[in-house]
């Protein structure tokens, strides 16, 4: 618990602080829930860098969402201009002004159009901000940019005294208020206001890097208040500043176990019988040419038909390549684009900045509220920015779309021959599965295989499948692994040819030295029963000698018997004697 | 506290005595058909708006006799009059008319840089042909 709560960047502090919310998107998670209330806060920088539509959305965020009323006193761009600016983030300011929630009040000062003379203070611009606060009874109070008035008023020292005067004054009105001032050379602002307001400096920058121009926001200060500390990348957007706070998201979204098809039955069976997880991110790299946005355009069309939606960005083909590549496949995707369930964004990456990708597929993700995302590739989109904020890019976007249970698959291309798997460390890491495309070259012919690389949380295969394209559609075969390594395409099927063969053979084989051995079977049976008929005959013959014998003993005894008969005197005799002698040992 | 001390111009003393004295001599108006609409703004009745209304009036009866009309404004009484003047500073004075409007703060103790600022007197000396 106390681990969470460390994650979870800024932590709500106590009551001691009290916070006013901006309301602007990450602005409130990086300062703890919002500016100081009732204070004054410094926020600096360069030009163009945003101070003017940060203070702007301050207080049109303040009287939309907050119901705090607010006066902006602008002493650059007049009341016209301002509208037309913040229009163009999609804020109404002129209707609100209409509706009395904000007040514009143009400051317009000229130094060549004065002329002084004698002692002043500018109490005239009390009076005002106090009139148009107390007009409206407003919360927060905009001064946009105070610095302007050290170029209008001559007199430096009259003015210092008195923006000292001006800050205490808004604390003692109570009035929450942002000042913008302009980025000085060695100091925060260009005339040192930092040392007026000191309980919160904000600093905006606008650096070029590579060529692409990316904003940035600090907290340099916050009296009493943990804040995140880092500098944050930070969009203008059709839908005001979003600050991308890449650690403030924690990592605690809600978890699906629900399982989603691939649309490729093989790549199911892979990856534990039932396909990804519902909600999870997946990362699908390869060499080019090894059939990435077929495998998208699949899981796409699979989601389709589950009736899903699916947003699919490319930054590389159109929309109508697209669908009429995957159409040679066999995959019909414009029903789906007609039925509202598959919609393409295209865009080249170099169109804009990394910034201002993040939020147009920010805002097409809030719009279409799709079930799946595939971003084909991402690679390109990492190139319009550096290493890292393209990191916190992919971060922020994983998040933002786990937050929402939506799938997410991208592609990435990987450059071909070597480091496969190196290029894409740093973003692999933030993937919960990862499928790896690759060439295998070989016998003058080039074929996809594919890998599952890791699949968190499934029992997936280590194996290599190979991929075949064809008119049909994507089909996966298990490729020849033998003693000779793996072989693919043709080789794959010669292999099963010559094994075939070879089955075939020893089939034969077999099948000879079956008969053989029936063969001597019935050989040695023949044997046998010939021996045994043998046996028989000559069993026949002892008995037939063994009868004659007997007869011939029973015909001698009768024979004897006949002449005893014939002789008559002694043979009872001679019997009773041989009687007699045998009772009589046994009698002694 | 860094504020620097209010410059003031280095002015020789013979000249000084001299500017002084063409001050205090009527000018010639450009316009002196036309009348003088002036909006003097103060924050209340402090010494510094008595100061500004006594300077302003003495400067009108030298130069504008007769062709002037001050308005005095409070901003504490009418403070919704300060956003159409532009006034940030207290006490200032508006020429409305003769147009252009022309802007003046302090409490115009310098009646010199009061004769430039009402377009009385150019900042440079006058141009004999105008």
């Amino acid at each position: 618990m106390t681990l969470k709560n460390h994650l979870s960047v800024p932590a709500t502090p106590g009551p001691r602080l009290p916070k006013c919310p901006t309301g602007i998107q990450g602005l409130d998670e990086i300062t703890g829930g919002g500016l100081p209330l009732g204070r004054p806060t410094l926020v600096c920088g360069g030009a163009g860098c945003g101070k003017t539509l940060l203070a702007a959305e301050f207080l049109v965020r303040g009287a939309t969402q907050f119901g705090e009323p607010g006066v902006l006193m602008a002493f650059e761009e007049t009341e016209a201009e301002l509208k037309a600016n913040v229009a163009s983030l999609g804020f109404d300011l002129a209707g609100l002004v209409r509706r009395k929630q904000i007040v514009i009040d143009y400051v317009h000062i000229e130094r060549s159009e004065v002329q002084e003379s004698g002692e002043y203070d500018l109490e005239g611009l009390f009076v005002r901000l106090n009139y148009a606060i107390d007009s409206i009874r407003a919360k927060r109070v905009v001064l946009d940019t105070l610095e302007a008035l050290f170029a209008g008023l001559p007199n430096e020292a009259i003015l210092r005294s008195e923006l000292r005067r001006l800050f205490r004054w808004l604390k003692e009105k109570g009035v929450t208020a942002v000042i913008t001032a302009e980025r000085g050379r060695e100091q925060l602002t260009r005339h040192g206001l930092e040392e007026y307001v000191s309980d919160c400096v904000i600093l905006l920058d606008h650096r070029v890097n590579d060529q692409i121009a990316t904003r940035h926001l600090r907290v340099v200060k916050y009296r009493g208040a943990l804040h995140g500390t880092n500098e944050f990348p930070f969009l203008i957007g059709d839908n005001g500043i979003s600050v991308l706070p890449i650690t403030s998201l924690g990592l605690n979204h809600k978890i699906s176990s629900e399982r989603i098809a691939t649309g490729i039955p093989r790549l199911d069976a892979m990856l534990g019988g039932r396909g990804f997880f519902r909600g999870s991110s997946i990362l699908l790299t390869g060499t080019p040419g090894t059939g990435k946005t077929i495998v998208s355009a699949n899981f796409a069309q699979a989601a389709c038909k589950r009736g899903e939606r699916v947003l699919f960005f490319s930054f590389e083909e159109s929309p109508n390549q697209i669908v009429r590549n995957m159409h040679s496949i066999g995959l019909r995707l414009e029903p789906l684009v007609k039925r509202n369930r598959l919609r393409f964004h295209s865009a080249r990456p170099s169109l804009y900045g990394l910034e201002m990708h993040l939020a147009t597929m920010f805002k097409e993700i809030v719009a279409f509220q799709p079930h799946v995302v595939i971003v084909d590739p991402i690679t390109s989109l990492m190139d319009a920015g550096t290493d890292s904020e393209s990191k916190g890019m992919v971060t922020r976007l994983i998040d933002y779309l786990k937050a929402g249970q939506v799938t997410s698959l991208f592609t990435s291309l990987t450059q071909g021959g070597h480091a496969l798997q190196q290029s894409e460390m740093a973003m692999s890491s933030l993937m919960d599965s990862w499928l790896l495309l690759q060439d295998f070259e070989g016998n003058g012919e080039r074929n996809r295989v594919l890998y599952v690389l890791k699949a968190r949380g499934m029992a997936h295969s280590n194996q290599i499948r190979e991929f075949l394209i064809s008119d049909r559609g994507i089909d996966l075969v298990d490729a020849y692994i033998g003693p000779s390594g793996v072989l693919t395409g043709s080789a794959r099927v010669a292999q099963g040819d010559l094994e075939k063969a070879a089955v075939l053979a020893s089939q034969q084989e077999a099948a000879q030295l079956k008969r053989e051995v029936e063969r001597k079977r019935t050989a040695l049976e023949r044997k046998i029963s010939g021996l045994r008929s043998e046996y028989e005959t000559e069993a026949l013959e002892l008995r037939r000698i063994a009868e004659q014998v007997g007869t011939r003993t029973f015909v001698l005894g009768t024979e004897r018997a006949a002449s005893g008969r014939l002789r008559q005197a002694d043979a009872k005799v001679a019997a009773g004697a041989r009687g007699k002698a045998r009772i009589g040992r046994r009698t002694p | 506290m860094n504020a620097k001390p209010i410059r003031k111009p280095a002015v020789i003393p013979a000249l000084k005595r001299s500017r002084q004295a063409r001050d205090r001599a009527p000018v010639v108006p450009r316009r002196p058909d036309k009348l003088w609409q002036l909006r003097l703004y103060v924050t209340g009745q402090t010494l510094r708006s008595q100061t500004a209304f006594a300077n302003l009036k003495q400067i009108c009866e030298t130069h504008l006799k007769g062709r002037y009309r001050i308005t005095v404004i409070d901003l504490l009484k009418h403070p919704q009059l300060a956003q159409g003047d532009q006034i940030l500073a207290v006490p200032t004075v508006v020429r409305r008319l003769p147009k252009p409007v022309r802007i003046i703060f302090g409490n115009l103790s310098d009646a010199g840089r009061v004769l430039v600022g009402l377009d009385l007197r150019a900042e440079v000396a006058p141009n004999p042909t105008s």
